[in-house]
């Protein structure tokens, strides 16, 4: 059991802040770490594992930093986001340095394992130039994992990976987390996080912005006022019965159609057809305006 | 020294097309020797030894071995699934600077011994062959160093050869002060008069260990410091 601690770690790069005064702790579970691109995600990672200065604060491992620290790679597994180029080795021979390279005592029976674990052991003959993406990642995984670490690191490990494969690594993933592991993988598609983390950290624009369980950030999520634009047999009616609505909290005649502020989407929109009926209207149109996950995001940062 | 690091080292070397053009230099040198020896006399042809193979060939080999070991890795930051062990780095830059050592005596400083060989005069042959073994152990640890430092190692260690070494080297006699090549065909002066004598042996020697071991101690230093970078 290990845990990770980012105590206000800052990192900046000349005028350019990457991460702003984050303060975290990682544990045993499945933890993801979700942020849109280009939000500091990689650069978390990398002061997590060793390869990044922080500018300000203290990145520890069990107490001790790890910056310039090569013993904590014994309990450490890191999948970076970057592509293989040993692409003249066969998958076998890439784990199996992995394994030499910690001198584990039984380097071969190791790799063995571990191909069997990711189901790598049939292609692991092959050279790593002709995998797929989904067959690359889980090499990296076996690699990262050959030395049974108590903790692992991944960057993006599902960009670009098939929707099969996506599900394998993820059973691969939330078995790890079972086995009192500390798993922490980074992500910029909620789906994906919410699919496998127990435990969520949100960070946006290099900034720490939510943190919680995965029920508390979808809640976070939902409940934040959500634009619609509604299409009616009659908007000036529509508009004046919607004003009355407790969920409401403005809505304007826009042209054709009617943009309406709301609290609650729950109730809102359970309540709008029977609303429509009984005042004999049809709705024509209902769309949410700004679900994309920025929107989610620029939320948390501003509320 | 790390022997898997050595291994995967001697794989990246072997394993890209590369080595096709490591394997081109020497092969040329000694062909176009033999050649020359062929047409005209021993002397003709050695000349081109310590204007061609010796300058040029030898360092070239260098940097191909030098930026071959490490260069890939360090640019396309893949070097981190190495470094992301319980292993030294000063070890990893050890193990790959000998694996460039040994590329570089095979490829470059070997094939002059042999071409010189073929020239006749058996005493400066392996003078020159000092020379070449001195200077590529230098070389493969100077361009190791700079392949850890910059993404434009292979260009910033032609520049040195070029224009540095080759260019003002040839200009200016206080050069062969601080060139490597000069360094080494001093220390081959001591067994053969036909050899010249630039700068004095002992600085030639220290000069050349020091920058065998800074070189390849700042490899390692900046491989402490790698740092990860994203994709943008």
């Amino acid at each position: 059991m290990s845990t990770l601690v980012l105590d206000s770690a800052s990192r900046w790069f000349g005028n350019v802040v990457a991460v702003n005064d984050v303060s975290l702790t990682i544990g045993p579970g499945v933890t993801g770490l979700l942020g849109p691109n280009g939000a500091g995600k990689t650069t978390l990672l990398a002061m997590m594992s060793g390869f990044l200065a922080p500018s300000s604060g203290h990145v520890t491992l069990d107490g001790r930093p790890v910056w310039r620290n090569t013993e904590i790679y014994r309990r450490i597994g890191l999948v970076p986001e970057r592509e293989l180029s040993f692409g003249y080795l066969t998958g076998r021979q890439f784990v199996r340095a992995n394994a030499d390279l910690h001198r584990l005592p039984d380097a071969a029976a190791a790799t063995e394992r571990i191909l069997g674990v990711v189901d790598m052991v049939e292609p692991a003959g092959r050279r790593l130039d002709t995998y797929s993406k989904g067959m690359r990642q889980r090499v990296k995984i076996a690699a990262a994992l050959v030395h049974d670490p108590s903790v692992l690191l991944l960057d993006e490990p599902f960009n670009g990976v098939d929707p099969r494969q996506r599900m394998h690594l993820m059973d691969l993933l939330r078995r790890l987390g079972d086995e009192g592991r500390t798993v922490l993988f980074s992500s910029h598609i909620l789906e994906e996080v919410e699919r496998l983390a127990r435990h969520i950290e949100v960070v946006v624009s290099g900034r720490h912005a939510a943190s919680g369980d995965f029920g508390a950030i979808r809640q976070l999520m939902t409940d934040r006022p959500v634009q619609y634009a509604v299409q009616s047999s009659d908007n000036r009616t529509l508009a004046a019965l919607l004003m009355e609505q407790v969920s409401v909290r403005a809505v304007a005649l826009r042209g054709d159609h009617l943009d309406v502020q709301v609290d609650d989407l729950g109730s809102f929109a359970v309540g709008l057809p029977e609303l429509a009926r009984r005042h004999d209207l049809t709705i024509f149109e209902l769309s949410p305006s700004d679900e994309s996950l920025e929107s989610v995001f620029a939320y948390l940062v501003a509320r | 020294m790390n022997a898997t690091i050595a291994k995967l080292a001697l794989q990246a070397l072997l394993g890209r097309r590369r080595f096709f053009l490591l394997l081109a230099f020497p092969v040329l040198l000694v062909g176009l020797v033999a050649l020359v020896t062929a047409l005209t006399d021993g002397e003709a042809a050695f000349e081109l030894l310590p204007g061609l193979g010796y300058p040029l060939v030898l360092p070239l080999v260098a940097i191909l071995a030098a930026s071959s070991v490490l260069g890939p890795e360090v640019d396309d930051g893949s070097i981190v699934y190495l470094l992301a062990k319980p292993v030294n780095r000063y070890a990893v830059a050890f193990s790959k600077w000998l694996v460039a050592l040994a590329a570089t005596l095979a490829a470059g400083s070997l094939p002059i011994l042999l071409a010189a060989l073929l020239t006749g005069d058996a005493g400066r042959a392996w003078a020159l062959f000092v020379g070449a073994v001195v200077a590529g152990t230098a070389y493969s640890a100077l361009f190791l160093a700079i392949s850890a430092v910059t993404r434009h190692a292979v260009i910033a260690s032609l520049m040195f050869v070029l224009i540095w070494e080759s260019l003002l080297g040839n200009l200016f006699t206080g050069i062969a002060w601080l060139s490597i090549g000069q360094w080494g065909l001093r220390v081959g002066h001591e067994l053969s008069d036909q050899l010249p004598d630039p700068a004095s042996l002992p600085w030639a020697i220290g000069a050349s260990l020091v920058v065998t071991v800074v070189g390849v101690w700042f490899a390692g230093d900046r491989l402490r410091s790698f740092t990860l970078r994203g994709e943008d």
